[in-house]
């Protein structure tokens, strides 16, 4: 008996039990092709890193099998007495060196276009933080952050997970197809990873720095992608969706957007010269609350020991309002609660703060208003 | 393991005799069987978080573990694979081994091979309190980016901090001992270019610990200056770079893969002559690719940080200097076939450990290869690939390669043989679960599983499940390997002094058991006798 | 076995211990070395260029380069901090200013400071600055408000291969007495 054979067995197992149910096995095993020209040749790259290694491994475990079948004791009973030959181990130096520089070439010059960020036609600006994306089209300016649309029921196996589950965003980013876009990519606190396998662009997102990276997507369509840099606890929980437009019509989305940023706009004046009653104001921040909060301080307010606080009868949300605005506006440095002001409206981080406020036994019985939000930013 | 009634020092209660032979003894021997029944410990303690990980995996969504406990757990398992289950396993065998190898009566520093021993219990025992401490264990995975561990880092940080210290003055004090031992206290004779290749191998490794151990202990200190003594090493804010960790890092990083797999090539290259019954094939080679190997080591950093956005210059260099590792590697790989070839081959469990190790070892040097080509690397880098590549050198690698040396050596230690058919069993059923845990990651990574998360998306689900059932078999055979270990101490058939039929080498001129003191007349190596 | 031998081997291992230890440390400004030579990471001169360093980068060169703007308030900060200019169309061996509008929206003053990043990292040292608020730390009353100033020349040296750059400050806060007192207060 080799060992051999509990490779094979193992592979042959794995084939019989899981393998042949799905069809087009090749497909599902293999690195995906992708979209663009570059992850077309990246797959190729990793085509002709498998094959040298297929037939190298070929050729060794051949030879390994052999000795084994062959020189064993039943069969060849009297050892063989060489101990080295210079000739063969120059040759079996010398070629690993020229199947080398065979891969190294066309790597390289995959690389260099890789590397050539130059001459693109927009550029968008990635954000990391934990545990969600924010995407800023520098040419025209709009920007909006990205979120994980999975619910947590699903997570917490008390739903049926749907097709996407894990990879489902509330805002994709939507890009043009057939257009140079050039990322740049950095981050509010720790290290993340901008990763959409489908167009083969995987760049560390870094506190402080910007990388840069490039696509060009020739078909329309969505594409999906996750953090690919241990970030925390929400690493599994903050994926990305690349929303891809004939170019004609991501224009038009452009100019939509800033439209509804206009119609925002108009809201927020219309919310800020209305007085809100804490009626109206609980119910909302709830679902803000909910939405944005919970993941840290628990649907019970109870927080997860002194990393998470507690906002139950906590200095803060107890406190004084100004020290509590402060705080969910410009979050804190060097912890993981974050600057909300730039992510929600006026009226959202009111709600927030007056459900804070009144809920769990806090009491202070204080309503806060969309203009005092105004006011503070 | 055995007894030797004169070197217990007297005691009035026999359990204050027990702790005291063990805490105060600096007999290699003794200090080797510490070794290795605190690194079989840790590797229980390190493969039940493994049991954690791959029970959270087995289908998507979190059932058993929050994704804040998950991090601990990857976080934990991964030091305490490295530092506490393969690194002391290695050492614990260079103590038993080395000095019978060479003819040596001891270590050259005894009493400091003590110390270094017993700064390891409680090393592990503050990195493991942590898991009950506010705020938890350090959840930033093995390799601590900064700022995640830095400035976001639990409480629990600073416990990891002195642990690692810990760790790197025991290895550090260790690989001294095993220098000194190798240039002072070989027998006459015993020329450099005569030592066994498990000898040579360790005598590289423990410099590649002497020099890298203290980047590690550096980068530590800087991640401590930074949390609590206002330096920014680390932090963009102070005019610091979170880069610069991983370049430091990484510089330790590499060289300990290397550390953690030398010794495993000296292994093979004792067994596979032994079995074959013929000379290692290309003794010179072997050695000058080791010491190709351990000079790479520190030129190759960089590939774990492609995608840190590094200039297309530097990503050459360290592409083609990865490229290079796969010479001298492969140079090792074919010398050991050529070992077996026309040789007169028997398949006793240390050769099937050591042809397992070469085998599968191969395949994680092939994936490594396929990571070091750089665009291909933007796919596979931070996946599950990358987790397949790095536990196929390591377990069919590092830790097969141990057992093999266990069952090898183990006649030798405790003059019992092991039982063959119970061995063979070992040997297959882990051959079977390591390839059914192992292999399927390559393909998750392939699709598009990143590493490190609880959780994940539904496409990923068949390929994991696969993954946690092989994790739980494999899981089940290693406590029947240490059922094998404690039935062959406990009796056996007899062994004779020279174990197996083919062996060469000083250490079978001893009886077995090898008696607690030996060579204390060095044994006298002719022109004609070699390695 | 000659103890004396053993114990200068022991010793000489420790040394290379002890230095390797001091090798980590050495890392750190090696690796700024390094940086500034590649490009590695694309940061710039934490000081303002020299004379003669400025003079040397003024030969005039027929070509135009993009340098694009960009500015975000770190973690914490209560800043609204952005260019006044997205991008600029300039020509390498030419002085040229620009701008980055700052406010305050917190009720209490903050001091920060800007970390400048250039990507692509190659081009960082192409680019001197003669004066930029990012050489010193930058205060700001509660709701006050300015803009500050950055003079920068690009090398004409700049390799012909890059054709836009990107100019990145992140603005941490600075934690100052009034601060401390303001969040030990809140905890």
């Amino acid at each position: 008996m080799t060992s051999y054979a509990g490779g094979l067995k193992s592979g042959l197992t794995f084939l019989i039990l899981w393998g042949l149910p799905h069809f087009a096995l090749a497909a599902k095993i293999d690195m995906r092709p992708g979209v663009t020209e570059m992850s077309v040749r990246i797959q190729q790259i990793h085509h002709m890193g498998l094959w040298v290694c297929v037939v190298v491994g070929i050729i060794v475990f051949g030879a390994m099998f052999y000795t084994m079948f062959a020189h064993r004791r039943s069969r060849n009973p009297t050892p063989a007495t060489f101990s080295h030959s210079t000739p063969v181990e120059f040759v079996w130096t010398l070629i690993p060196v020229l199947i080398l520089v065979g891969m190294a070439v066309p790597t390289t010059i995959t690389l260099r276009d890789i590397e050539d960020n130059r001459d693109s036609d927009m550029t968008v600006l990635v954000t990391a933080s934990q545990w969600k994306w924010r995407y800023e089209y520098l040419d025209s300016g709009i920007s909006y952050y990205s979120n994980i649309a999975t619910p947590q029921e699903q997570i917490d196996n008390l739903e049926p997970k749907d097709e996407h589950y894990l990879l489902d965003v509330d805002h994709p980013l939507v890009l043009p197809t057939n257009r140079k876009i050039r990322f740049l990519t950095t981050a509010d606190d720790v290290i993340h990873s901008w990763w959409v396998p489908d167009f083969a662009v995987k760049q560390d997102a870094i506190p402080g720095f910007i990388n840069e990276a490039w696509t060009e997507i020739p078909e329309p369509g969505i594409y999906r992608g996750q953090c690919t840099e241990l970030c925390g606890k929400g690493h599994a929980y903050m994926p990305i969706v690349v929303e891809v437009r004939p170019e004609a019509e991501f224009d038009k989305w452009i100019e939509d957007q800033l439209l509804a940023a206009n119609l925002a706009g108009e809201a927020a004046v219309a919310a800020r010269a209305k007085t809100w009653s804490m009626e109206e104001l609980v119910p909302q921040g709830e679902a803000v609350f909910v939405k944005h909060c919970v993941t840290c301080h628990q649907r019970d307010g109870m927080g997860q020991g002194s990393k998470y606080p507690a906002l139950v009868g906590s200095p803060i949300t107890t406190g004084p309002i100004p020290d509590h605005l402060n705080r969910v506006m410009n979050g804190k440095a060097n912890t993981e609660m974050q600057a909300w002001a730039p992510q929600l409206s006026d009226l959202d981080i009111a709600a927030v703060i007056t459900y804070e406020r009144n809920n769990w036994g806090n009491d202070t019985g204080d309503v806060i208003q969309p203009v005092t939000v105004y006011e503070a930013r | 393991m055995v007894a030797h009634a004169e070197t217990i020092p007297k005691r009035h209660h026999p359990l204050l005799a027990f702790a005291a032979r063990w805490l105060f003894t600096t007999n290699h021997k003794e200090i080797g069987t510490l070794y290795l029944w605190l690194s079989f410990l840790l590797f229980f303690i390190a493969g039940g978080m493994a049991m954690v990980i791959r029970l959270e995996l087995f289908q998507p969504g979190i059932q058993f573990a929050q994704p804040e406990f998950y991090n601990q757990v990857l976080t934990l398992h991964g030091l305490i694979m490295v530092f506490g289950a393969v690194m002391p396993a290695f050492v614990g065998l260079a103590n038993w081994m080395i000095p019978l190898m060479i003819g040596a009566p001891d270590m050259a520093l005894p009493r400091m091979n003590n110390f270094s021993f017993w700064i390891l219990p409680f090393a592990f025992a503050l990195l493991l309190s942590s898991l009950f401490m506010e705020g938890g264990a350090p959840n930033f995975g093995w390799t601590f980016y900064a700022p995640l561990s830095t400035t976001y880092g639990p409480p629990s940080t600073d416990f990891f901090i002195l642990g690692v210290h810990l760790m790197g003055i025991s290895s550090i004090m260790g690989a001294i001992n095993i220098i000194v031992t190798i240039v002072n206290l070989r027998a006459p004779g015993m020329t450099f270019m005569k030592m066994p290749l498990f000898v040579w191998t360790w005598f590289i490794t423990a410099f590649l610990l002497i020099m890298v151990m203290p980047v590690l202990a550096g980068v530590v200190t800087m991640m401590l200056t930074d949390r609590h003594f206002g330096t920014s090493f680390f932090q963009a804010a102070g005019g610091g770079d979170p880069v610069l960790f991983q370049h430091i890092f990484w510089f330790f990083g590499h060289p300990e893969v290397y550390i953690m797999i030398l010794p495993g090539f000296g292994i093979a290259s004792q067994i596979i002559p032994t079995f074959s019954r013929k000379k290692l094939f290309g003794y010179d080679s072997m050695v000058y690719a080791t010491a190709a190997i351990a000079f790479l080591s520190f030129i190759v950093w960089g590939h774990h940080m492609f995608t840190t956005g590094m200039p297309f210059v530097a990503e050459m260099f360290f592409m083609i200097a990865t490229m290079l590792i796969a010479v001298p590697t492969g140079v090792k790989v074919f010398n050991w076939v050529a070992t077996m070839w026309r040789g007169s081959i028997t398949f006793e469990t240390p050769m099937l450990f050591a042809i397992g190790f070469v085998m599968m070892f191969t395949i994680g040097g092939f994936s490594g290869l396929m990571l070091a080509l750089v665009p291909a690397d933007f796919q596979y880098h931070d996946t599950f690939f990358v987790v397949a590549h790095f536990h196929y050198v390591l377990y069919p690698g590092a830790i097969f390669g141990t057992m093999a040396a266990v069952y090898y050596w183990l006649p030798k230690w405790c003059g019992h043989m092991y039982d063959e058919r119970l061995g063979k069993i070992h040997f297959w059923s882990a051959t079977i679960a390591v390839n059914m845990t192992f292999f399927p990651m390559h393909f998750s990574g392939l699709a598009g599983m990143p590493r490190r998360i609880p959780d994940y998306s539904l496409q990923f689900a068949d390929f994991n499940m696969v993954s946690s059932i092989g994790a739980g078999v494999l899981g089940l055979t290693q406590v029947f390997f240490l059922y094998i270990v404690i039935k062959t101490i406990r009796a056996g058939a007899r062994a004779k002094a020279r174990v197996w039929e083919g062996a060469e080498g000083l250490e079978w001129e001893v009886p077995s058991p090898a008696p607690l003191h030996t060579w204390n007349t060095p044994p006298v190596i002719t022109e004609g006798q070699a390695h | 076995m000659n103890l004396r031998v053993r114990n200068r081997h022991t010793f000489l291992l420790i040394a290379l211990a002890v230095g390797m230890f001091g090798f980590a440390f050495a890392l750190v400004p090696l690796y700024n070395v390094f940086c500034e030579i590649t490009g590695l990471n694309g940061k710039t001169s934490a000081q303002a260029a020299l004379v003669d360093e400025i003079e040397a980068s003024k030969a005039p060169v027929d070509r135009k380069v993009t340098i694009e703007f960009l500015a975000q308030a770190a973690r914490g900060m209560p800043w609204e901090f952005h260019p006044t200019e997205g991008k600029l169309v300039v020509q390498p061996g030419e002085m040229h200013a620009t701008t980055f509008y700052v406010r305050n929206l917190s009720p209490h003053a903050v001091t920060g400071q800007a970390v400048p990043s250039v990507s692509p990292g190659q081009a960082a040292r192409y680019l001197k600055k003669l004066e930029c608020f990012c050489f010193e730390q930058q205060e700001l009353p509660a709701r006050g408000e300015m803009e500050m100033g950055v003079t920068f020349v690009i090398d004409s040296k700049l390799p012909p291969d890059i054709r836009e750059l990107t100019l990145s400050y992140t603005m941490f806060r600075v934690e100052d007495v009034e601060h401390e007192h303001f969040t030990s207060r809140n905890e």
